[in-house]
C-alpha cells in the first residue's frame, strides 16, 4: 500500500509548528501504525532530508498509554477500543492521505513533532488518586470483602492507561473522563472511602488549576477511549463532588 | 574475586526473620540527611521508592517515559503468585519456594527465593490494601488460577492485565511520596553512567549517576549515599521480543562496566504463547498470556500432509477431524499437560515446528478454546480473557472465538542480571540491583506470575530493610557532592561515547541504527536462542564481532547530543546490546550443559529434554568486565541445597 502523510512538525514547544508531506510506499496491510512510522524514520535517516519524526511509544501492545496521534482527525485513529500503537494500516486504503497531529490542549504543551507533555495527568493523581496505604501493616486480603460486582466495576474504571486521548477528543480540553476514572475506581472500593471526600476535591481542583476545561457532557471522550471507560464514571464523579462540596467539610 | 553471597545463619525459614532482627537501623532524624537514587519506576523501582520515601529517606527517582506509569511492568498480564493457600488446595511457602527451585532447574540461590516465598503473602495484602481490583468470586473473596509448573492454584490476577493494575498500585503510592515531597520524580532522564568514589578508607563505593536529559539533551549530575537500580532486563538484545521498544540494558550495563558484575547472561526465558512474527517490519512481538493455557489446549496436526495443506491454505484447522490432532503437550507431559513451564512449553512448540508440523507460516501452533467455550460458554471465557482475545483479534485479524489463535515462543524476560548477594547490593558497595535487572531468584527459567512477585518482594519488603543496614554506616560519611573529579570523568566518559557515534560519517554503506539492531537480533535468535551448540555458538560470535565493527564504521544518526534524539538514543543502547551479546554467547559457551532455558544440544535426554550437569555447572557464572573488546573474566559462585532435593525436574 502507498500513502501520502502530512505530519505535524514542531522543533520545540516554542518554535512555530507546520505540516511537512512524506510519501511512504510498498506498507504491508499487516504493518502497524507505528511500524509504517518506523518505516517512514528509515527513509528520512538514510537520505538524510530531515530529522526523524519524534513521536511517544513504548509498549506497542495497547497498555502504556505511551502512544497518542490524532489521526484523520480522530485520537488513535479510525478503530474502535485501540491505542495508535494498535491500529494497523488495513484499517486504510492504499493511495489515502493521512493527516498527523499531536494531541491538541492546553495543558498538554507540544514538546517536539508528535511528543507532548502530559505531567500534568501526573499531577492531578499526585493530588488524590491514591488510597494512602503505606507499606506493611495492611489486613489480610480476604479480610476485607468485595462483591465482584463491584470489583468488576472499579477494575472496568481502572482500565484506565493515561494516554489523553480524551482530553485530546474533548471540544474543551476537559480532563473528566480520566479523573472520573480514577475516582471511580478508588471509591467503588471499601478501601478507598476514608479518603473518598478529599479525593475527589482535591483531584477537581487540580484538574481546573492545570488550565483543563470543563465538562459540556458531550461525550466524545467515551467515543474515543482507547480502553472503552464508561461516562458513568463521569456521573459518579459529580455525585461525589456535589457531595463533599454541600456536605461538613471533612478537611 | 570473593562472591560473598551473605547469607544468614539459622535455619531457611528463620533466615529472613534473623536477619530482620540483627539489621541496624538508621533513626528517623537520621533518615532525612540520607539520599537515594532509584532508578526506572517498574513494579521494583516504584515500590521501592515509595516504600523508602514512606520511611523517611530521600529519593531521587528516573524513568526515561513521560511518567512513571509507562514502566514495562505494566504490560504483564496473567497474574502474581503469593502463597496464600486461599484455594485450601495443599499451597504454603516451603511449596511456593520448591516450585520455584524446581522450575529455576536447580539454579537459583536458596536462600533468596525462600524469602521471596515467604514475604508473597505480604505482598497481595499491600496491593488489596492500595485499592488493586484483583479478581473476586461471588462470595466477595479474591479468586485465583493456575500458572506453569505449579500443580496448586496461586496466582492473583486481575483480568488480563494484573501488571497494569500491580503497576498502578505502586505509582499510587509514589505519587503519594512525591506529593508529600520526600520523593523527587525526574521523567525523561535516562542514567547514562553509574559513579564510583573511593570513601575515607579507600573502598569504592557507588555515590551517583549521569543522567541525559532527553528533551534537551542536557547531562545532569546527581550524587546520593546509595544507588538502586531497577531497570528491567535485556531481552531486546534479541531486537524482537515482548519487551517494549525502550527497554534496554545501558544502565545496567554502566554499573557492569563500573565493576558490577554480571551474573548467568545466558539464561534467557523464550515464552510459548506469543503471536508468531509475520514481517520484516515488525517492531516486536506481543505476548499471549500464560493464563490462556488454563482453559486453551495447545495443538498441531498429527499428519503432515495437514499440516502441509494448512500452510498452502487448502485446508483451516476446523477441517482437522479430533483424531488427527496433535495435542502434543498433553501427550508428553500427562501430568502437567498446557501447564508445563514456559522453557519445556517453547521447546516442545520448536520441536514439532522444526519436524514439519508447523501451521501459519510453518513456525505457529495452535492455542485452541473451542472446548472450553463449549465447556464454559463464550461469556466466561469473555469474562476471563476478552482484553487479551481482543488484542489478538486487533493485532492479526481474525477471530479466535471462532478460529484458534496461532502462537510462537518469543523473548520475553531474562533471568540473568547484575549479581547481587542476599542484600540485593552488587559486587560495588552502595550499589542494589531490583527486580529482573538483579539475577537471584529465578535460576535457569522463571515461573509464570512470580517476576510480578519478586518486583514487588524487592521493593515493598526486602529493600527497605537490607538498604537501612547499609546505610546505618553511612550517616557518619560526608554528604556526597558532585562537583569532583569522579562525577567529571564519569560525565566525560558519557560525552565521548556519544560523540564517537555521532562522528561516524555519512557513508554510501551506512544504515540507520534499526539494521544492525535487527541484524544483531536475528544472529542471536538463529544461534544463541532456544537451543545453542558449540558450533553455532562459534558462528554466533564471529557474527556479532563483524556486525559490531560495521556499526561503529558506518550507523546513521542524524542531529546532535543537544536536543531530543531518539536515534542517538537507540545507537547508544545498541552500542551496549553488542557488548552484552558476545557476553551471553560465551557465557552459554562455558555451560556446557542444559537446564531451563538454557538448553545445549550436546546435553539432552534420549527423548529430548534438558540434561544438567550438577556435578560440574551447580553455580552461578559472574562475569567481570575487561574493558571494551576484551574477554570477560568468569568467577563463580557455587550454589548450595540444604532444603531442597536436587531431582531431575520432571514434568511427565
Amino acid at each position: 500500500m502507498n500513502f501520502t502523510l502530512h505530519i505535524w512538525r514542531q522543533a520545540d514547544a516554542l518554535s512555530q509548528g507546520r505540516f511537512e508531506t512524506y510519501r511512504v510506499e510498498h506498507i504491508s496491510p499487516d504493518c502497524s501504525f507505528l511500524e509504517m512510522l518506523d518505516i517512514l524514520n528509515g527513509q528520512l535517516v538514510g537520505d538524510s532530508v530531515a530529522h526523524p519524526v519524534c513521536f511517544d511509544n513504548d509498549c506497542r501492545e495497547g497498555i502504556c498509554g505511551m502512544c497518542g496521534l490524532y489521526i484523520n482527525g480522530r485520537p488513535h485513529g479510525n478503530d474502535d477500543g485501540v491505542t495508535t500503537c494498535q491500529l494497523h494500516m488495513r484499517r486504510f486504503s492504499d493511495g489515502d492521505e493521512i493527516w498527523v497531529e499531536p494531541w491538541r490542549a492546553k495543558p498538554f504543551p507540544v514538546v517536539r513533532d508528535l511528543v507532548v507533555d502530559r505531567s500534568a495527568f501526573d499531577k492531578i493523581i499526585q493530588a488524590g488518586g491514591y488510597i494512602s496505604a503505606t507499606t506493611g501493616g495492611a489486613p489480610d486480603a480476604n479480610a476485607i470483602l468485595i462483591p465482584k460486582h463491584k470489583a468488576d466495576e472499579a477494575m472496568d474504571a481502572a482500565a484506565c492507561i493515561g494516554c489523553g486521548a480524551c482530553v485530546a477528543a474533548c471540544k474543551n480540553a476537559s480532563a473528566m473522563l480520566f479523573v472520573a476514572a480514577k475516582v471511580s475506581h478508588l471509591s467503588l472500593l471499601p478501601q478507598g472511602q476514608p479518603e473518598a471526600a478529599d479525593r475527589v476535591r482535591r483531584m477537581v481542583s487540580k484538574m481546573d488549576e492545570l488550565g483543563f476545561g470543563s465538562c459540556t457532557n458531550t461525550f466524545a471522550c467515551e467515543a474515543e477511549c482507547p480502553k472503552q471507560i464508561k461516562r458513568q464514571h463521569i456521573a459518579r464523579l459529580n455525585r461525589q463532588w456535589i457531595g463533599q462540596a454541600f456536605g461538613r467539610d471533612r478537611k | 574475586m570473593n562472591l560473598d553471597s551473605k547469607i544468614p545463619e539459622g535455619p531457611l525459614s528463620q533466615k529472613w526473620t534473623n536477619y530482620k532482627t540483627n539489621q541496624k537501623l538508621v533513626n528517623p532524624a537520621n533518615k532525612r540527611k540520607l539520599d537515594i537514587i532509584v532508578v526506572g519506576t517498574g513494579l521494583a523501582g516504584s515500590s521501592a521508592a515509595a516504600s523508602l520515601g514512606a520511611l523517611g529517606f530521600h529519593v531521587d527517582i528516573f524513568c526515561l517515559q513521560d511518567s512513571p506509569r509507562r514502566a514495562h511492568s505494566i504490560a504483564a498480564q496473567g497474574g502474581i503468585n503469593a502463597a496464600k493457600n486461599y484455594q485450601n488446595d495443599g499451597d504454603s511457602v516451603m511449596r511456593l519456594f520448591r516450585d520455584t527451585v524446581k522450575g529455576g532447574d536447580y539454579r537459583a540461590r536458596e536462600a533468596n527465593v525462600y524469602r521471596l516465598a515467604e514475604v508473597s503473602g505480604g505482598i497481595i495484602d499491600q496491593c488489596v490494601a492500595q485499592g488493586v481490583p484483583f479478581a473476586r468470586d461471588y462470595s466477595g473473596m479474591l479468586d485465583n488460577r493456575s500458572f506453569g509448573g505449579a500443580q496448586v492454584s496461586r496466582t492473583f490476577y486481575a483480568r488480563g492485565q494484573t501488571g497494569q493494575q500491580l503497576l498502578l498500585g505502586a505509582y499510587g503510592a509514589l505519587s503519594r511520596e512525591i506529593a508529600r515531597g520526600t520523593v523527587t520524580m525526574h521523567t525523561r532522564c535516562e542514567m547514562m553512567e553509574l559513579v564510583v568514589e573511593p570513601d575515607g578508607q579507600g573502598v569504592p563505593r557507588a555515590c551517583g549517576i549521569i543522567v541525559r536529559d532527553l528533551v534537551t539533551g542536557a547531562l545532569r549530575r546527581f550524587a546520593a549515599h546509595a544507588v538502586v537500580v531497577a531497570t528491567g532486563g535485556y531481552g531486546n538484545v534479541y531486537y524482537l521480543s515482548t519487551n517494549a521498544m525502550n527497554s534496554n540494558v545501558s544502565a545496567a550495563w554502566a554499573c557492569h562496566r563500573q565493576g558490577a558484575l554480571f551474573a548467568n547472561p545466558c539464561y534467557v526465558q523464550i515464552h510459548p504463547t506469543c503471536i508468531p512474527v509475520h514481517g520484516d517490519y515488525q517492531s516486536k512481538l506481543t505476548l499471549m498470556s500464560e493464563s490462556l493455557r488454563n482453559d486453551g489446549r495447545i495443538w498441531v496436526p498429527r499428519r503432515k500432509e495437514d499440516a502441509e495443506a494448512i500452510r498452502a491454505g487448502r485446508k483451516g484447522p476446523g477441517d482437522i477431524a479430533e483424531a488427527d490432532r496433535d495435542y502434543y503437550l498433553e501427550r508428553r507431559y500427562p501430568a502437567f499437560g498446557n501447564l508445563v513451564p514456559r522453557d519445556v512449553a517453547s521447546r516442545a512448540a520448536k520441536e514439532r515446528c522444526d519436524a514439519g508440523y508447523g501451521v501459519g507460516t510453518g513456525l505457529a501452533v495452535y492455542l485452541d478454546f473451542r472446548d472450553a467455550i463449549r465447556r464454559l460458554g463464550r461469556d466466561v471465557v469473555e469474562q476471563k480473557y476478552g482484553n487479551l482475545f481482543q488484542m489478538y483479534q486487533k493485532i492479526t485479524d481474525t477471530d479466535p472465538y471462532r478460529e484458534p489463535m496461532m502462537i510462537y515462543p518469543a523473548v520475553h524476560y531474562t533471568m540473568g542480571g547484575l549479581w547481587v548477594d542476599y542484600e540485593l547490593q552488587t559486587t560495588i558497595p552502595g550499589l542494589f540491583a531490583a527486580g529482573e535487572a538483579n539475577f537471584s531468584d529465578h535460576g535457569a527459567n522463571r515461573l509464570g506470575a512470580s517476576a510480578l512477585m519478586q518486583g514487588l518482594a524487592d521493593g515493598y519488603f526486602v529493600l527497605p530493610y537490607t538498604l537501612q543496614n547499609y546505610l546505618a554506616d553511612r550517616i557518619y560519611a560526608e554528604k556526597p557532592r558532585c562537583d569532583t573529579p569522579a562525577f567529571d570523568a564519569a560525565e566525560q566518559r558519557v560525552r565521548q561515547k556519544m560523540e564517537r557515534l555521532l562522528s561516524v560519517g555519512k557513508s554510501a554503506d551506512g544504515h540507520p541504527v534499526d539494521y544492525y539492531h535487527k541484524a544483531l537480533g536475528k544472529v542471536m535468535w538463529e544461534y544463541c536462542g532456544m537451543s545453542r551448540s558449540e558450533e553455532s555458538l562459534v558462528e554466533a560470535d564471529r557474527q556479532v564481532c563483524e556486525l559490531e565493527a560495521d556499526f561503529h564504521r558506518h550507523v546513521i544518526i542524524p542531529g546532535t547530543a543537544d536536543e531530543m534524539n531518539p536515534e542517538l538514543e537507540k545507537a547508544c543502547h545498541l552500542a551496549d546490546y553488542f557488548e552484552l551479546a558476545r557476553l551471553i554467547i560465551a557465557d552459554a559457551r562455558q555451560r556446557k550443559e542444559s537446564c531451563g532455558g538454557h538448553f545445549r544440544v550436546e546435553s539432552q535426554t534420549a527423548d529430548g529434554e534438558t540434561l544438567r550437569d550438577d556435578g560440574h555447572f551447580m553455580y552461578v557464572a559472574a562475569w567481570e568486565y575487561q574493558g571494551a573488546g576484551h574477554p570477560e573474566v568468569m568467577h563463580t559462585e557455587p550454589l548450595h541445597y540444604e532444603e531442597i532435593q536436587i531431582a531431575t525436574r520432571n514434568y511427565k
